[in-house]
């Protein structure tokens, strides 16, 4: 069945140009996603994965940030260059983001029956009281009891806060819901009803979702298609199970291999050496080859290009490439 | 039962509750909103509590002293001092209220401007405002006033006008410690346009110190205006403002030192009051923001 393409980056650059030097937070970027599809963005902080949601929505803050090059197009047109106006109509309603830390995420002097129906409002046609009715069932789709629709946000729990922020952003009934690490300001507990609440709604209106997370075991869970980041780039890109069976590139292979092993009894954690580059400062060539231990001289020279190891497996690492001296 | 309505509790819970239960908790900012609430509704009244006119001449009785006809005697008019102050309290909180409501929108939206944008407009806004506030504030009223003419309309224009900066400056700096929060950079990620974001988000989470600015500021125009008057250039006679009856009394004060005492009591305990008003505010909002 073939899906529908919804969003394709085509070679997007973000830049932040400081007084310090230039940080070259997204380079060289390719992604897809598929109507009803999950996209999961993994990388340590300071990857470039939430400049990559900014740069989706327009929402680079353009001192010191610019996008320097590249094409965002969804549903066939290209977001760079379309107006303030069109955007607006755009976010929040084809396209919704949620952020990472709930407590902040809302408005503390608005009761969230308000700030859910604020949405509704921007983008749809309906009177106050409508919008409010709205704005309930939303609150009872993420599992919220409608009465409470009249608080504060510093009324509820952090899980419920989240669950809030769910249903501001499911209120228009977006295509793509960008979803910058919900649950790691969550305990564990409360991180798994999030994850199904997303799940259950997924499915129930089809949406697109961009998971950004750090963590292996929710892409495991939610994700379809998985892109790991690395200093801006996305050096592999294939379908979850693929990634979870054979990774190619030396730096997710150091990944996995960094997880805990919950059987076996281990004295000492296997990390992967040496700290993420400076993004001012990124090393030649290939941006993680200092840290790798399958580092070859011509690493240090050359920018590895996305290479299709494996039907639909894209991977940028000279290991892989042809042509070049092993 | 699918409940599509609001469902509407008596029960409120508003940040606001919390924070008149914690004033409540503070006798003297209590003390201060008593005063406030008798000598509004004593200015609001003062047709039914002033015993006599503002301008009850009765040259036959002039400079009584406090008696059970006239509680605070009477001045060099023969007018009843009580009845003046009680009409100079509709004066005196007039000019209060109303500068202070002109210098909030003004310096409000100027400071929300200044501090959501940024760059050459905060730049352009802000030395306006230094401007404002380098020429000392009763000069600048004095000059307004002059300038338009003595009458109570010019000096609430003139008072306002140089409340602007410290509004501007207030505004300004709490938009700019709200500008880059989540939850505005989460509305503006829902659609949301700027002025949405300044008049909706920004201004309603920065009442906090608008409020007790608001209390003090009133305090400051009260004076300015009484000031106005004492100098001959506020509101004129025969109108009641405390300030120009301190001015007429002036003269006779060391041999009815009542015609001044009362006036000057009447504006002490009303700066007073506010004052221990707005510290109780401000004192009852900040733990609201520390959450």
């Amino acid at each position: 069945m073939e899906k529908k393409k919804l969003l394709e980056i085509k070679d997007l650059a973000i830049h932040y140009i400081t007084v310090d030097g230039v940080v070259k937070a997204v380079q060289d970027m390719y992604l897809e996603i598929n109507e009803g599809e999950t996209l999961g963005l993994v990388g340590e902080t300071g990857a470039g994965k939430t400049t990559t949601a900014l740069g989706i929505m327009q929402l680079v803050p353009d001192p010191p940030g610019k996008i320097v090059s590249g094409e965002v197009i969804f549903e066939g047109s290209n977001l760079i260059g379309k107006s303030q106006g069109e955007l607006r109509k755009i976010r929040g309603n084809e396209i919704s983001m949620i952020f990472q830390d709930p407590m902040t995420s809302l408005n503390p002097v608005m009761t969230v029956g308000e700030q859910i129906a604020e949405v509704i409002r921007l983008h749809q046609n309906l009177s106050p009281q409508e919008a409010l009715n709205k704005a309930n069932e939303m609150l009872l789709k993420v599992g919220i009891p409608a009465g409470r629709a009249k608080e504060y946000p510093h009324q509820f729990s952090g899980g419920m806060r989240q669950r809030v922020v769910i249903a501001i952003a499911l209120a228009c009934n977006p295509k793509l819901l960008i979803a910058d690490e919900p649950t790691t300001a969550l305990d564990v507990t409360i991180q798994a009803q999030v994850l199904e609440l997303m799940k259950k709604l997924k499915t129930e209106l089809n949406t697109s979702m961009i998971m950004i997370t750090h963590d292996l075991g929710i892409v495991a869970e939610v994700c379809d298609k998985v892109a790991i980041m690395y200093a801006g780039n996305v050096i592999e890109y294939t379908d979850k199970v693929q990634l979870f069976t054979s990774p190619k590139h030396p730096y997710t292979v150091g990944l996995f291999n960094s997880i805990p092993d919950i059987e076996s009894d281990v004295e000492r954690l296997k990390p992967i050496k040496g700290l993420m580059p400076d993004p001012t400062n990124l090393p030649s060539g290939c941006p993680f080859h200092p840290r790798c231990d399958k580092a070859m001289p011509s690493c240090s020279k050359r920018v590895p290009k996305n290479t299709e190891v494996a039907p639909g497996h894209f991977v940028k690492c000279l290991l892989y490439e042809e042509g070049v001296e092993k | 039962m699918a409940e599509n309505t609001v469902v509407k509790k008596k029960k409120k819970s508003g940040p606001w509750r919390e924070v008149w239960r914690r004033l409540n908790q503070n006798k003297a900012a209590m003390l201060g909103l008593l005063v406030m609430v008798i000598l509004i509704l004593a200015a609001i009244f003062a047709d039914y509590v002033a015993p006599y006119g503002y301008d009850d001449q009765d040259l036959m009785r002039r400079f009584q002293t406090p008696n059970s006809q006239h509680w605070f005697g009477t001045d060099n008019f023969g007018r009843d001092i009580f009845s003046r102050i009680v009409y100079g309290a509709q004066v005196s909180l007039k000019v209060g209220l109303i500068a202070v409501g002109i210098a909030m929108f003004i310096g409000g939206a100027l400071g929300a401007v200044a501090g959501f944008y940024g760059g050459k407009i905060d730049n352009f806004i802000m030395r306006f405002i230094d401007v404002l506030l380098a020429i000392p504030s009763i000069l600048l009223a004095i000059s307004i006033v002059a300038a338009l003419g003595p009458e109570l309309r010019n000096v609430m224009i003139a008072v306002g006008i140089g409340s602007i900066p410290s509004y501007g400056r207030i505004v300004r700096a709490s938009v700019l410690s709200l500008r880059d929060q989540e939850f505005i950079e989460a509305a503006r990620a829902v659609g949301a346009d700027d002025t949405r974001l300044i008049l909706k988000h920004i201004i309603p989470n920065s009442m906090a110190p608008l409020i007790v600015q608001a209390t003090i500021g009133v305090a400051n125009a009260i004076l300015s205006a009484a000031g106005l008057g004492f100098i001959g250039l506020g509101i004129q006679p025969p109108l009641a403002e405390w300030g120009a009856m301190l001015n007429s009394g002036r003269q006779y004060i060391r041999d009815y030192p009542h015609l001044t005492a009362f006036p000057g009591l009447a504006i002490m305990i009303t700066i007073f009051a506010l004052n221990l008003l707005g510290d109780g505010l401000r004192d009852a909002l900040d733990p609201r923001l520390k959450n």
